[in-house]
Formats: C-alpha cells, structure tokens, sequence
C-alpha cells in the first residue's frame, strides 16, 4: 500500500503542518491586502510569507543566506522530515514541483544558471545531500498533485520505496504582473464557487510530503493511502477551462473505480468565473452532486505550484480529524451545475478524499486518497 | 543510479530528430533549410508540411517546435483524433526560458498576455492536445539533460496502469539563446 | 477615417500574430470573433486592450464592454475616435 508519511507545510498560515491546519479550523485566511511595489503597481490582494519571519527562519542556518527564497523555502520544509526516509539510498526519490521556480532571477542583467528549475531543485537536494537525481514537474498549476501521481507511479513501479515531493513557488512582479494581463485578480479576497466571484488570489507557499511503501498493510492500522490518480487534457483551449469540464472529468473517472466511497472533495477553486463553472460540471457529470465539496483558497490563496500539495496535505489532515472544511469567502453558491459546495466547517467521519486540480494547458488532474483504521 | 526498467524497446516506432536547419526521421533527413534560425526555420517547416493552421502563428517557438515534431511523428499513423489513450510525456532544461525571457520585457512596457500564456512549458502538450483532440495523460519534466530512460520508464508505467496505448515521448527544448533541439518518439504499448 | 480602419487591421495582424492574413482579408464590418469570422479569442480580446492603451492611449475602463467594443474593426475604430 502506498500511503502518505511525514509532511510539512510553510505558508502565511504557519511553519509547520499543524499549525497551518489549526488556523484554516478556527477561520483564519493568509490573504491580505497589499502595498508591495516590488510585486505590483497597484495594491494586491494576496497571501504573502511574511519577509521578516523567513529572515528570522534563515538565520537559524546561516548556510541558508546563498540560496533563493524559493529554495530557503523548500529547504525549510524539508527539514523536519527528511529524517524520516533514508535520503543516502537509492531507493528514496526526489521530485520537485513549481511553475516558475526562481523566476525573479530575470530581472538581473546576468542570467543565473539557477533561473533553471532543475538547478533549483538540485540546490535543495544537495543541501541535504540526496543521493537521487531529482525528478522536476512543471505542468502548471496541477504541478504539486501531478508530483504525487509521479511518486505513486514510480512507487509502483519498483523504482523507489519513498519518494519525497516538494512543491514550491514564490510571488514576483513576472507572476502578478502575468495574471494582472489576464485580468484574472480579484480585487478582493477570493469567493470559491461563490455567484459574485469576480477572480482569483495568488499565495505563497511550499509543502514536503514523504509517499512511502513502507507502511505495513495492516488494514486495522491508521493510515492515509494514495489509492490512485489520473490526469487528463481538455483539448480545448491553452488558457480557458473546457466548458463541459471534459478533462477534468475524465480525470476524475480514472482516479476512481465504482467502490469508490468519496466523502469529500477539495476542489481547484480558484474563484474565476469560468474555472468554478468548469469544475462544478465536472464533479455533477461525475455523479458526485450530493459529496460535500470545499475550496482552500480563500486561506492560502493560489499558491501554484505548491497549491496541490498544501491542499491535499490540509484535506487529509482535516480527515484525520473528522471534519469538513468550510470554503472561505463563499457566501451564495453559484455556479452552473449543482453541487454541494460546503460554506461551513462541519464535524464529519470520513474514510474517502477526492483532490482535484486544472491549470494553463488544459491540464487536470485527480487524486483519490483513503483513510485506514 | 536507480535502475529504470525498460521494458519493450520495441514499443518506440518512430523518432524524428529537429536540430539547426535540419529534420530527421529514423535518422534519414525529411526537410532541410539554409536557415537555422529558429522563427525562419520553424516557420519554413510549417509551410513544407502544407499544413492550415492558423494557431501555429500564435505560438512561441518551443510550442512550434514541439507542435511540429509530433505532427511528423503522426503522419500516416492510424491514431485516432477525440481519444484518451494517446499520452504525452515531455521533458526540457530550459522549461519557457525562451518565452520568459521575452515576457521579462514586456513587463516593463505593458504585459502581454498572449506572451505569458506562453511562460509554462506544459503549453506545448495543450497545443498537441487541442489539435488532436487528445484528452489522456500527460506530464512536463524538467531535466538537466535529456534522461530518455527516465521518460520511457514513466511511459511504461503509463501503458501498464492506465488507458494509455500510444505516447509522444521525448526532448523539446528552446533554450534564451534560441539554440533549440527536438527528440520525439513515437511509442506503442 | 479609413485610414484609422486600414491601420487597425495592420495593428492586429502584427499584435496577435496572425501571420498568415492580409490586411485586404479582413472587411470593415467582417466579426472578429467566432468561428464565422477572424476567429479571435479570449487571449486575443485581452491583447486587443493592450493595443488601445499601447497605441492610442485608451485604457478600457471596464473589461466586460470589450467584447461589444470589439465586435468588428468598425466597432473598434468607433471606439478609439470616441475616445481620442
């Protein structure tokens, strides 16, 4: 069985796992609104790792003042949990997953060899001395729980025991410059699913998780198992989500047989007109209206290509604790198909999550994780 | 090294090769320019392969080269259109470097966005998708070289586990200096 | 005024690349958008806001009265000799 191990989250939320599940309980959003020049020319809604904590973190490690905040970052969240896996082995992996990695180096006049995402994610193995090559995705915003598919998939194939997934990204003026051209920022913080959703918010964040086969298959025994996950294009459009959902549909389908018992699903929700709609037709034309649905990023923001980890990570830790996570920011659902998107938390036991995500290029992706014991 | 398991080298049925002015398939040479340039050349291979596809002009260059690869890997192969067995696995060492390059730039006018669309090296598998209406697996690693073993092994995985019949493997990279390489395979499972 | 018209058309050829049209391939009142016309989309929409403010200084106050601007090239030159 591959199941999920040791896991770390750092956002504007908190330093670890725990205390980023603790704040999105009680309500609290990483979102604010912001007058940073260096990010925009207008003031930006967004949730941002504040400068000054990260300072407070790297001084702890003075080797750290060499690397890109991306990579402090992914090296931070790394830490508490490498232990865990034999990292000398090579039978543990690596896989890095971001969409711009450390973008902001363009905008000096030089070009530095470590714009290139695969240096990135070797400046972060090295510092802990992997013996691996790491695997990097790049795939958009599906990059983080496409990174846990990879993992699964080279797990099954025999190739590794456990694989370590990192997924990181940090905001720039390339980034928020980028989604301001699309006119796809809100002016406020992000309303998931909600009918007056006029846009989405960006975040910062990274998350680590350990998959591991190492689990003994003891079905009494607790533990969280990546079952399966699919992706799928929607052969539609290189930035607009198909309309029907077709992709992400199919994605959903080959992620989950007919046992399938889905207690909740963690949507994309990034709060565009077109993505919510997209993705309430895909969960509806997947026979899932009645599952309880909720959307993260009106804590986290969207945090790219850590979004997939961070999400999933929270998810199953709110399983663990038996609750649903209400949608923050939504106040009237209102999207095309009809679903059950939740607005509260609600305390519930659940044994099946389903993590969904789509990005730029038509691409989505689906994860179906399982509570044992 | 871990030890990637290629099964079924037969399963790789053809691989076209772009390099600097010059196309091959199965190693024999398909299409020559004097041009190497990467806009002039790649444009040139467009007109040649008679193709009417207006979107190709929209594209950047690593979408360009990559879109044209897999249409000479998919000539005369009976691989149906509207269908989620076909996979694309794709990998580079410059990600949208290319394009990121030239979105920098713009920033400091006004942002294009038809520029950043581009900025995500995913886009290339969105643009091979659409045309072929190709709704299956999918996935963009970057490498520091090219690791063909690591990109048949994860193709292999694909065959055994999902509906996967058919993928487009292979390098596409267009680095900032518009030197820009291609090695796409054809795979069957 | 057609000399706004013909510049426009050279405008968004250049501007959203669409390398294989001619200037006399577009008419005056031909849609832009749609499959029946030019064939423009969403990506095309937000570029044609970036080549009003870029050439002509015009910064499209509200997004969602581009697609009534930017019915047809007529439309479209309506708007900029309104607005200069």
């Amino acid at each position: 069985m591959i199941t999920i191990g040791a896991h770390n989250i750092i956002s504007p939320l908190g330093w670890s796992s725990k205390e980023n599940f603790d704040h999105v309980l009680k309500g609290r959003s990483g979102i604010k609104k912001h007058d940073n020049t260096k990010l925009s020319d207008t003031p930006l809604q967004a949730s941002l790792i504040d400068e000054g904590l990260l300072e407070q973190e790297v001084e702890k490690y003075p080797s750290l003042k060499s690397y890109s905040k991306l990579e402090q970052l992914g090296i931070l969240s790394l830490m508490p949990i490498v232990n865990t896996v034999d990292i000398k082995s090579e039978r543990t992996g690596f896989v890095f997953s971001s969409t711009k990695g450390n973008v902001e180096y363009l905008c000096e006049t030089e070009l530095n060899k470590d714009v290139l995402l695969a240096n990135a994610a070797k400046n972060i193995a090295d510092y802990f001395d992997f013996k691996t090559e790491p695997h990097v995705i790049s795939n958009a915003c599906i990059s983080g729980l496409a990174a846990i598919i990879v993992a699964k998939r080279w797990i099954t194939a025999g190739i590794y025991d456990d694989v370590i997934v990192v997924g990181a990204d940090v905001l720039s003026k390339f980034i928020v410059s980028g989604f301001q051209s699309f006119q796809s920022l809100s002016a406020n913080p992000c309303k998931p699913f909600d009918k007056d959703r006029d846009g989405l918010t960006l975040g910062e964040g990274v998350a680590s998780v350990v998959i591991t086969n190492s689990h003994n298959s003891d079905e009494n025994s607790e533990c969280i198992e990546v079952v399966n996950g699919a992706i799928s294009n929607d052969a539609n459009h290189i930035s607009g989500p198909s309309r029907t959902g077709e992709g992400l549909y199919r994605a959903i389908k080959n992620s989950v047989s007919d046992g399938s018992i889905i207690d909740v699903i963690s949507a994309h929700g990034t709060a565009t007109p077109y993505n919510d709609d997209m993705e309430s037709q895909a969960i509806s034309r997947s026979g899932l209206t009645e599952v309880p649905v909720n959307g993260l990023k009106g804590f986290f923001g969207h945090t790219l290509g850590a979004a997939g980890l961070i999400e999933s990570l929270i998810s199953i830790m709110a399983m663990q604790n038996d609750v649903l996570i209400g949608t923050k920011e939504l106040v009237c659902q209102g999207v095309v198909a009809p679903i059950n998107v939740l607005k509260e938390n609600e305390p519930k036991k659940q044994k099946g999550l389903l993590k969904l995500m789509s990005g730029f290029g038509g691409c989505n992706a689906a994860v179906y994780f399982k509570k044992h014991g | 090294m871990p030890q990637y398991t290629l099964r079924n080298m037969d399963s790789i049925v053809k691989e076209v090769s772009i390099e600097p002015g010059r196309v091959t398939l199965n190693n024999a040479e398909v299409f020559k320019t004097e041009t190497t340039e990467v806009g002039p050349f790649l444009k040139a291979l467009y007109q040649k392969s008679e193709l009417k596809y207006s979107k190709f002009f929209k594209m950047d260059y690593l979408c360009k080269l990559g879109f044209m690869a897999c249409e000479i890997l998919l000539e005369n192969e009976e691989i149906e259109n509207d269908s989620d067995d076909v996979a694309l696995v794709f990998a580079n060492a410059s990600a949208s470097l290319n394009t990121d390059v030239k979105y920098q730039k713009t920033i400091a006018d006004i942002a294009s966005p038809a520029v950043f669309v581009y900025t995500l090296p995913n886009i290339v598998i969105g643009e091979v998708s659409i045309r072929h209406k190709f709704y299956g697996e999918h996935m963009f690693f970057v490498q520091k070289e090219y690791n063909k073993e690591v990109l048949l092994s994860y193709t292999n995985v694909l065959f055994q586990s999902t509906n996967t019949k058919h993928a487009l493997v292979g390098w596409i990279d267009v680095d900032d200096n518009n030197n820009y390489s291609a090695k796409v395979m054809l795979c069957k499972k | 005024m057609s000399e706004l018209r013909e510049k426009l058309k050279a405008q968004l050829i250049e501007q959203l690349n669409l390398e294989d049209i001619e200037i006399s391939d577009i008419a005056d009142d031909d849609a832009l958008f749609g499959d029946d016309g030019l064939g423009l989309d969403s990506i095309d929409a937000l570029e044609i806001i970036v080549l009003l403010e870029k050439e002509y200084g015009i910064k499209l106050a509200d997004p969602k009265k581009g697609k009534d601007i930017m019915t047809s090239v007529n439309t479209l030159a309506a708007y900029i000799e309104s607005n200069q």
